[in-house]
């Protein structure tokens, strides 16, 4: 394991990097799309929240796996061509953002009814009441599940490696196709995309629920 | 009658805070205020009481533009609140003019609905910086004088969740006079709370009727309260005024058959 280790370390923390960075540009674009489609489903214009509805359905209800494809191999067809990083966490991020639209939506729905009036009875507009009373009160609630969401968001990236992104994922299936050394590349891999859920994501996500709490003076 | 037999702006000489002109409210089939006439005078402190769905939450509502209305027009200090003027006649209002309308009514709820990511201060301050434009120091400067006029000036830095529910009253109570409105909204502003910090909350009412010209309108289930303070009591039965008169009539001589019973069941379960 240690010899392993001290020949393809390199390559797979190259590929961890890679996988790092997916993970991140992915979450930008999951927060962006899931707070964009999560406020369209509540506007008060039919047209925005029917595209908003659209791009949730079809996006929750395909498999990540064909959106991917979708992007990377069919878009060029219509002129569209991008590189596969970004075609990579593209996918990733809309896919996720997908289901983090429910969560935006369910979230800024279950701030009490009374919290909108408060801002109303003082003459607050309609953007305003949003953005200085409710997404603020929303984001804590929003919280835990998008921890599991990004979670969810991290094993998701695994999936670029199919288009050829030089992943952790793909680094450990080459390495596994010239070296056959299966257990050592898949289970080195296993480890890392376990530390990087538990001990980057989960805790950093928990520290993120604290100070919030604290913020709205409840720690 | 056809919104065009309303007046546009009600004539100098009779241009009471507040007109209710034939307001009528309804959800589906429920018709829940009938043909709604009630005028408060500038000043003047209405205390709205009734048995529990008279109509009486509504009637706020309404005045805040918090409910829509089926029926009839609104009008504040003699201008259309419920709609406005386009090509000579009334219209409903759009988010605009409710929004340039309502920012001289404030509201306090029965539940404080404090905004609870905010300090006392912060709360105070929001509407003011928000929405009026004014700076922070400005804002700072008007809040903290009504939080020490409230009582609640030691408090300023604290968060909703750490305040009794009597405090956070109080707070609400800033915040909504920080905006400096001509119409000041009350809707059962005592029923959350516990017996023992009652009298805080009424107590910073009654100093703001004895010390501000403000057009008040309280609903309450506090007779002795509302008896104590109101230049007026309005006494709502299913969605109408059964009886109105000042307090000391309305008490030791109420005229009709529904207030009598009202009277005596409130009498009998204190
Ligand atoms: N959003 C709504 N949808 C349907 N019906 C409603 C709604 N709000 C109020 N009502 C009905 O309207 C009537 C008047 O309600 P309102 O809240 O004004 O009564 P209230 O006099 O304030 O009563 P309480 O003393 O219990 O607060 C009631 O019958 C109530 O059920
Ligand atoms: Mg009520």
């Amino acid at each position: 394991m240690w010899d392993f280790l001290q020949t393809y370390g390199g390559r797979l923390a190259e590929g961890t990097l890679v996988t790092a960075a997916q993970f991140a540009l992915a979450t930008a674009v999951a927060l962006v799309a899931a707070l964009a489609a999560g406020l369209g489903r509540l506007s008060a214009h039919w047209p925005v929240r029917a595209a908003a509805t659209t791009y949730v359905e079809i996006f929750r209800g395909t498999s990540l796996l064909v959106q991917l494809y979708w992007i990377f191999y069919v878009l060029p067809l219509f002129g569209i061509s991008l590189p596969k990083l970004t075609a990579g966490f593209l996918s990733v991020g809309l896919n996720v953002g997908a289901y983090g639209a429910e969560i935006v939506r369910g979230s800024i729905l279950s701030v009490q009814r009374g919290q909108w009036e408060a801002a109303y009875a003082l003459s607050m507009s309609p953007w305003k009441r949003m953005r200085r009373i409710i997404l603020p009160q929303a984001i804590v609630l929003m919280l835990p599940p998008w921890g599991n969401l990004l979670i969810e968001l991290l094993k998701g990236t695994a999936l670029v490696a199919l288009i050829g992104v030089a992943d952790l994922m793909f680094v450990a299936k080459q390495i596994n196709g010239s070296t056959f050394l299966s257990a050592e590349a898949f289970g080195t891999a296993l480890v890392i995309y376990y530390l990087l859920a538990r001990v980057l994501i989960t805790p950093a996500m928990r520290r993120l629920e604290r100070s919030m709490a604290r913020r709205l003076g409840r720690a | 009658m056809e919104l065009s037999a309303y007046p546009l702006e009600l004539p100098p000489d009779d241009r009471p805070m507040v007109r209710f002109m034939n307001v009528t409210k309804s959800y589906g089939s429920l018709v829940v205020l009938d043909d709604l006439n009630l005028d408060i005078q500038r000043g003047e402190m209405v205390s709205v009481i009734g048995p529990s769905g008279s109509g009486k939450t509504t009637v706020l509502r309404m005045l805040m533009t918090l409910e829509s209305i089926n029926g009839g027009v609104i009008y504040i200090d003699g201008k259309p609140l419920t709609h406005m003027e386009r090509k000579g006649v009334l219209v409903p209002a759009d988010e605009a003019h409710l929004r340039r309308m309502r920012a001289s009514i404030g509201m306090c709820f029965q539940h404080f609905n404090l905004f609870p990511h905010m300090t006392a201060l912060q709360n105070c301050m929001e509407g003011p910086v928000q929405v009026l434009g004014l700076s922070k120091a400005e804002a700072r400067d008007r809040s903290e004088e009504l939080l020490k006029m409230v009582g609640m000036i030691d408090k300023k830095d604290q968060h909703p969740s750490r305040l009794s529910g009597g405090q956070q009253q109080r707070v609400a109570i800033a915040r909504a006079l920080a905006m400096r409105p001509r119409i000041m909204l009350f809707d059962e502003v005592t029923s959350a709370l516990d017996p023992e910090v009652i009298g805080e909350v009424t107590e910073v009412i009654r100093r703001l009727v004895a010390e501000h010209d403000l057009t008040m309108l309280m609903v309450t289930h506090q007779m002795g309260f509302a008896r104590d303070i109101s230049d007026r009591i309005c006494f709502f039965y299913k969605g109408k005024i059964e009886e109105q008169a000042a307090p000391e009539q309305f008490f030791t001589n109420p005229q009709r058959e529904r207030t009598q019973q009202f009277l005596r069941a409130v009498k009998d379960a204190d």
